[in-house]
């Protein structure tokens, strides 16, 4: 993104997690989490599967309720969940406006439905849009309330790579325009180094590594500074790299 | 890629065979196509031709019952002299008003009991025993407390209706996606919000399924409490008729109560296309 790290700092802080602590009867899953947020930031935070990223992010969001330790967050707050998780009964511009007041709230959904490539999809039903399309409904209805904090939890996780691609590039336009802070939840090394100002990794119940990204834009695989961090992040998380380039995806120009 | 002569010349490269999809080869054509409404429609013809031809050579006595066209006969000159249409609108009555009063009183207890907590202990537990009554053996009790007049049909036909509703109804809530109540926190529904735009299009199918129901039992219990004690409506011009041997009347009747019913049914599904448009299977 096009936030230059070295000035974040002189930013208000937007979120302030410290010492959050969640139990499932007696498993601690997060156990002593903190961090901190910038207005206008973009963190991703990445993790094994089944190491609290969803549980640390709903946290964020408001959603549970018997969560230990402090949590500071913006009272504007909007949320992607990983399936787009529209009202099947909901025409498109409605879901997009759900719970929005005033008078301006459809000329808003309506704006925000053309900035997504929506425009003509007004009043569709949710079940004859495509996975891509859905999920740009969520996005539309999470940007609508211009929140100061935009919580992602794997959002492109079902998503096919091309549509993906898509959608990386409308969320960093998205992002700069709105200049929310934002908390993406990803397993895809390469899509947090893509997007994010800074990666968090979540391991053992506590943020295990905070590294800014420092990779110069356009943001391309091939890049030594992209490689370099990708090898961190990925020794972080325990997995083998050597390996893991096996399943590398067939489309590799991303653009930045 | 190697290749054969065929008998007239030509050159054809070995291969899997290919077939050509479309209409014709899939759906082989008949040589005569007769639309599938006539075809049915033909299937009913020919019963009613077969019973007027049993009525007409005496095979089946009227006292058994009366031919169809005795009985398209005997439906109009009812029609005409106006003891049908008054029947039939003092049987309306009594299933409109019934579903009026069940209905309503189903749609509260079910999202009391599916709503909040103290509602669910103390609504639901009671309904999930009082549904396996079997309403009509109630009559003997409803006539001691209303009597034989109107209230004790249309108290029946209340009973009959919010059964059903309430248990569609309440399993409908039941069955609501949390997930759906937390996207309504999220984007900050208030409490009345969430049940307008969460709860009730999601319970929509349910109770409009109870509501088919209880149309259907609604007719059903009209027809048994028309039949037991009347003095008015379709039930009564069939006993009254029955005295009389006057079977083409009780089939007038019959065919009234069948059509009545098929209408409410149709009023229901209209209810449902309008209200269910969302709904990925239609
Ligand atoms: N409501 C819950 N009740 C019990 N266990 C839960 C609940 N939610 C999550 N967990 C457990 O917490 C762990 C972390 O879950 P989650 O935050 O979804 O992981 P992630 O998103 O990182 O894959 C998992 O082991 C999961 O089984
Ligand atoms: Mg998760």
């Amino acid at each position: 993104m096009a936030t230059e790290p070295v000035t974040a700092f002189l930013r208000p802080r937007v979120v302030n997690v410290d010492g959050v602590a969640r139990r499932f009867e007696t498993r601690a899953v997060l156990d002593d989490v903190s961090f901190e947020l910038r207005a206008g930031e973009f963190v991703a935070l990445l993790g094994r599967s089944g190491t609290g990223k969803s549980t640390l992010l709903r946290a964020l969001a408001g959603l549970d309720v018997e969560i230990e330790g402090h949590i500071e967050v913006p009272a504007c707050r909007s949320v992607v969940f990983q399936e787009p998780r529209l009202l099947p009964w909901a025409r498109v511009l409605d879901t997009v406006v759900l719970g929005l007041r005033g008078d301006d709230a459809r000329q808003r959904g309506r704006g925000v439905l053309s900035e997504v490539e929506l425009n003509g999809h007004e009043r569709d039903w949710p079940k004859t849009l495509s996975g891509g399309e859905a999920q740009r409904v969520s996005l539309a209805r999470a940007l609508v309330r211009q929140p100061d904090l935009l919580l992602l939890d794997e959002p492109f996780g079902a998503l096919d790579a091309l549509t993906r691609i898509k959608m990386h590039a409308l969320l960093q336009t998205l992002c700069r325009r709105y200049r929310p802070a934002v908390v993406l939840v990803t397993h895809d090394v390469d899509e947090a180094i893509l997007l994010a100002d800074r990666v968090l990794i979540l391991g053992d119940g506590r943020i295990s590594l905070d590294v800014p990204v420092d990779v110069p834009s356009p943001r391309l695989r091939t890049n030594h500074a992209f490689a370099r961090l990708r090898s961190q992040l990925l020794a972080q998380l325990g997995v083998d790299e050597a390996a893991e380039g096996l399943h590398e995806s067939p489309v590799k120009e991303y653009v930045s | 890629m190697s290749t054969t002569t065929l008998g007239d010349g030509r050159l054809r490269s070995h291969g899997p065979e290919l077939v050509t999809l479309s209409r014709e080869t899939r759906a082989p054509r008949r040589r005569v196509r007769v639309p599938r409404g006539i075809e049915r429609f033909a299937g009913v013809l020919l019963l009613v031709g077969a019973w007027q031809v049993a009525s007409s050579t005496g095979m089946l006595s009227a006292d058994t019952l009366a031919g169809p066209f005795a009985v398209g006969k005997t439906g109009w000159h009812l029609v005409q002299d106006g003891t049908l249409t008054s029947a039939m609108w003092v049987s309306l009555k009594r299933v409109l008003t019934g579903l009026a009063i069940g209905v309503p009183l189903a749609t509260v207890l079910a999202l009391l009991a599916g709503l909040t907590r103290v509602g669910d202990d103390l609504v639901d537990a009671p309904m999930q025993m009082l549904r396996f009554l079997p309403i009509i053996g109630l009559e003997p009790l409803i006539v001691l407390w209303f009597g034989i007049g109107d209230a004790a049909k249309i108290s029946l036909i209340v009973f009959g209706v919010t059964f059903p509703l309430y248990i569609n109804t309440y399993t409908a809530i039941r069955a609501l996606d949390p997930r759906h109540f937390e996207l309504a926190r999220t984007v900050g529904l208030g409490r009345m919000g969430t049940i307008r735009r969460v709860v009730l299009p999601a319970v929509l199918p349910g109770f409009l399924t109870g509501l088919r129901l209880a149309a259907a039992v609604a007719w059903l219990i009209l027809v048994f409490a028309e039949q037991i004690n009347a003095t008015n409506g379709i039930g009564y011009l069939m006993i009254k008729a029955q005295q009389f041997f006057q079977t083409d009347v009780i089939v007038v009747g019959l065919a009234v109560y069948a059509l009545l019913g098929l209408f409410s049914d149709a009023v229901v599904r209209f209810l449902e296309r309008k209200a269910l448009a969302w709904q990925p299977s239609r």
